[in-house]
C-alpha cells in the first residue's frame, strides 16, 4: 500500500470520481468528494515526509521502467506542491457542502462533486509526474473539470466565461503539445529526466538547436498561459467573479499554482537553470513581464466593484510575484517563489471563500452592498481582515514571509529596483483591502433587512484558512525549509 | 530553406495557422470551436509525420527472434542504450528523421538490417485525439447553453446584452 501510495494519490480520486456521478444524489456524492480529498491529503502529508527523510521517490507505472513506462517522481518539490494541492481541496470541499446547495441546483450536485474529484486527480497528477506527455493528459484533466465547474456558476456570464477559458486553455495545452512534440523529435524520449540529460547534447552539437530553443518557446507560452501572467491573463478574471463561491475559493488557491510548478519543472529540471537563464535569457523576458503583472494588476484591482473580481486582479499580480521569483534564478528568488505558492494558496483560498460567505448571505458581492457587513456578519469580515493583513503583506502573517524572501533575493542580486516595485504592490494591496474594509465597518447599512452570520459549514473552513496564514506566518520555519530544499533540489544545488 | 521533401509540414503550418485565424477572428462561438479542432488536428498531423522514418515499415516485429516475453529490465536497458545511440545519430547526421526510442530502438537493435517506424508519435495522438474529442464535446455543450441563456451564439451580441443587462 504505501509503496503504491504515489499512484493511489492520483488513482483514488479518480475512480471515486465516477462513484460521485454514479450515486447521482447529493450527500452520497459528497461523501465520495470528501473521502477522496482526505485521502489524497494524507498520502500527500506521508510522501512529502518521506521524500524529505529519504530522497526522491521513483515510481514506475506497472512496473515498466522509465525510458518505456511512464514514471513518478516524487522531490521535494513535487511533494510540496501536492500538499497544498491536496489541503486546499480537503478544507474547500468541506465549505462546499453548504455553499453549492445554495449556489448549484440539486440535481448537478453530483455531477459538480465528479467534476472537483477530477481537478483534484489532474493537479495531483501534475505535480507528481515525471513525464512530459503525462503532463499534458493531467493538465487536460484538470482543465476540462475546471471548465464544467465554472460553467455551473448562477450568472449567465459563468457560461460565456468558461467558454473563453475553454478557447484559451485549449490553446495553450495545443503550445504544450507541439513544444513536447519538438523535443521528442530531438531527443527520443519523454522523461523529464532523460531529457534533462539529453538536451544539453543536442545544443551542444550544434544541429537542431533551432528546434530546441523553439520548443522552449512553445513550452513557455503555453504554461504561461495556463497559470495567466500578464499579459496572459485575459481568462482569469471572468472565470473567477462568475464561477461558484466554493470552486472561486478551490481554484484561486490550487489551479495557476499548479501551473507555476510546472513553469519551474520546465525551466530548471527538463531545460536546466544554464539553459533557461543564459542560453535563452529568460530573466529578461519574464521578470519586466512579472513586474507590470505586479503594478498594473494591482491597479485594476483597485478600481473594481466586485469584490470576488478584485480579488482576481489581485491574483494576476500576486502570481506575479511568484514569476518574479523564479525569474532572479537564485535559490533564494525560487524558493521565495515556492514559499509563495503556498503562502497565496492558504490567502487568497481564505479570502474568496469569506466572499462566499458574502454571498451566501446577501447574494451579492459588490462593494457597495456590503455596507455595515462588519457589524452583521462579525466573523466573516474578521476572516476577510486576517487573510487581507496577509494578503498585504503585514508581519506575523504568511504574506510577509514570502514578500520578506522575495525582497531578500532581489537585494542579494542588487535589484533595488525589483525591491521597491515589490514593496509598491504591498501599498496597492493594501489600498485595494481597505476599500473592502472602510465599506464593511465604516459605512451603515440602510434598509430594514436583518442579516445574520454565515453558518458554521462555512466560517470553520474559511477559519482553518485564516488560522493557517497566521500560524504559518509565526511558525514559518516549517514552510521555509521546504521550500529552500525544494529551490536547492530545482536548481541542483547540494544542500 | 524550402524543399519538398518537407510538404507534411507545410500542410501542418497552413492548417495550424488557418485554425488559429478562425478562432481569433470568428465571432461565432460553433466557428471558434471549428477552429480550434482545425488548430488541435495540425498538431496531430505533425506527430504522426515526426513517427515515420524514411523507408520504414510498420513497426510489427518481423523476426521472431529468441527474445520471449522475459526480461523487462534488460529490455529496457538496452532499449536505452540503443535510443542515445539514436540521438547520437541524429546529433551527427543532422537529420529531424529519428531513428526510434526504447522499445523500437531495441527491436532495431536485435535486427539491423530492418528499419521500423516509430509508433511512440502515433500512440501519444489516440490520447490526443481523445482530448480533443472532449474538448470539442464539452465546448459544445457550453454553447447549446449560451444559446439558451442569451438567445444568440454571437459573441458580439452577447457582449451587447451583457452590458446592457
Amino acid at each position: 500500500m504505501s509503496q503504491n501510495l504515489p499512484a493511489l494519490l492520483v488513482v483514488v480520486p479518480m475512480m471515486l470520481a465516477p462513484v460521485a456521478a454514479l450515486l447521482n444524489r447529493s450527500g452520497p456524492a459528497w461523501v465520495a468528494a470528501v473521502g477522496g480529498s482526505w485521502f489524497a491529503l494524507g498520502a500527500a502529508v506521508q510522501l512529502l515526509r518521506r521524500v524529505m527523510a529519504e530522497g526522491v521517490i521513483v515510481y514506475s507505472m506497472g512496473g515498466w521502467a522509465a525510458p518505456i513506462g511512464i514514471e513518478y517522481r516524487i522531490d521535494e518539490v513535487s511533494a510540496f506542491v501536492a500538499v497544498i494541492v491536496a489541503s486546499i481541496a480537503a478544507i474547500a470541499v468541506l465549505y462546499a457542502r453548504t455553499s453549492v446547495i445554495d449556489e448549484i441546483s440539486e440535481d448537478r450536485h453530483a455531477l459538480f462533486y465528479a467534476a472537483f474529484l477530477l481537478n483534484v486527480c489532474g493537479l495531483l497528477g501534475i505535480a507528481v509526474t515525471g513525464d512530459v506527455f503525462n503532463v499534458f493528459v493531467f493538465l487536460e484533466v484538470s482543465s476540462l473539470s475546471a471548465y464544467s465547474m465554472i460553467a455551473l456558476g448562477q450568472d449567465r456570464r459563468a457560461l460565456t466565461s468558461a467558454f473563453q477559458y475553454l478557447i484559451m486553455g485549449s490553446v495553450g495545452a495545443t503550445f504544450i503539445v507541439i513544444g513536447v512534440g519538438l523535443l521528442f523529435v530531438m531527443t527520443g524520449t519523454l522523461g523529464m529526466m532523460d531529457l534533462a540529460e539529453r538536451i544539453p547534447e543536442v545544443w551542444a552539437s550544434g544541429e537542431g538547436d533551432r528546434t530546441i530553443a523553439v520548443a522552449f518557446t512553445f513550452l513557455t507560452v503555453g504554461v504561461t498561459l495556463k497559470l495567466a501572467l500578464f499579459p496572459l491573463h485575459l481568462w482569469l478574471p471572468n472565470a473567477y467573479t462568475f464561477a461558484p463561491s466554493a470552486v472561486t475559493g478551490y481554484m484561486a488557491a490550487t489551479s495557476t499554482k499548479v501551473s507555476v510548478y510546472l513553469l519551474m519543472r520546465f525551466f530548471f529540471t527538463v531545460f536546466g537553470e544554464q539553459f533557461s537563464f543564459e542560453q535563452m535569457q529568460l530573466d529578461m523576458v519574464l521578470m519586466p513581464l512579472a513586474l507590470v503583472a505586479i503594478l498594473a494588476m494591482s491597479l485594476v484591482a483597485i478600481y473594481q466593484a466586485n469584490v470576488k473580481r478584485l480579488l482576481a486582479f489581485s491574483s494576476v499580480a500576486q502570481i506575479g510575484y511568484m514569476v518574479l521569483g523564479i525569474s532572479l534564478g537564485s535559490v533564494l528568488g525560487v524558493a521565495a517563489g515556492i514559499i509563495h505558492l503556498f503562502n497565496h494558496a492558504v490567502m487568497k483560498g481564505a479570502l474568496f471563500m469569506a466572499m462566499g460567505c458574502v454571498m451566501y448571505r446577501i447574494g451579492s458581492v459588490r462593494i457597495e452592498d456590503m455596507k455595515g457587513l462588519g457589524k452583521a456578519m462579525p466573523w466573516t469580515m474578521a476572516a476577510f481582515v486576517g487573510a487581507g493583513l496577509s494578503m498585504i503583506g503585514v508581519p506575523l502573517t504568511v504574506g510577509f514571509i514570502s514578500k520578506w524572501y522575495l525582497v531578500q533575493a532581489a537585494l542579494a542580486q542588487g535589484r533595488w529596483f525589483v525591491a521597491a516595485i515589490v514593496m509598491v504592490g504591498s501599498l496597492m494591496a493594501l489600498v485595494y483591502i481597505w476599500k473592502v474594509v472602510e465599506v464593511a465597518y465604516f459605512q451603515r447599512r440602510e434598509g430594514e433587512d436583518e442579516i445574520k452570520e454565515a453558518p458554521l459549514g462555512l466560517l470553520i473552513p474559511t477559519w482553518a484558512l485564516v488560522a493557517a496564514s497566521f500560524w504559518f506566518g509565526i511558525d514559518a520555519g516549517t514552510t521555509s525549509s521546504v521550500a529552500i530544499s525544494a529551490a536547492e533540489t530545482l536548481l541542483g544545488v547540494m544542500p | 530553406m524550402i524543399s519538398f521533401s518537407l510538404f507534411n509540414y507545410w500542410a501542418v503550418i497552413v492548417l495550424m495557422m488557418v485554425g488559429f485565424y478562425t478562432l481569433i477572428s470568428r465571432d461565432n462561438l460553433v466557428k471558434k470551436l471549428i477552429g480550434l479542432n482545425i488548430f488541435q488536428t495540425s498538431v496531430i498531423l505533425m506527430y504522426v509525420s515526426f513517427g515515420k522514418v524514411t523507408g520504414g515499415t510498420a513497426p510489427i516485429l518481423i523476426e521472431s527472434g529468441d527474445h520471449g516475453g522475459g526480461d523487462d529490465h534488460a529490455a529496457a536497458t538496452t532499449g536505452h542504450e540503443a535510443a542515445d545511440a539514436a540521438v547520437d545519430a541524429v546529433g551527427s547526421s543532422g537529420e529531424l528523421v529519428m531513428q526510434g526510442a526504447s522499445g523500437v530502438a531495441h527491436a532495431a537493435a536485435e535486427s539491423a538490417e530492418i528499419l521500423y517506424s516509430n509508433p511512440i508519435p502515433h500512440v501519444l495522438m489516440l490520447t490526443a485525439i481523445v482530448v480533443g474529442v472532449a474538448t470539442l464535446a464539452l465546448g459544445l455543450s457550453l454553447v447549446v447553453r449560451i444559446n439558451e441563456a442569451y438567445g444568440t451564439i454571437q459573441e458580439n451580441e452577447i457582449a451587447r446584452k451583457d452590458n446592457a443587462a
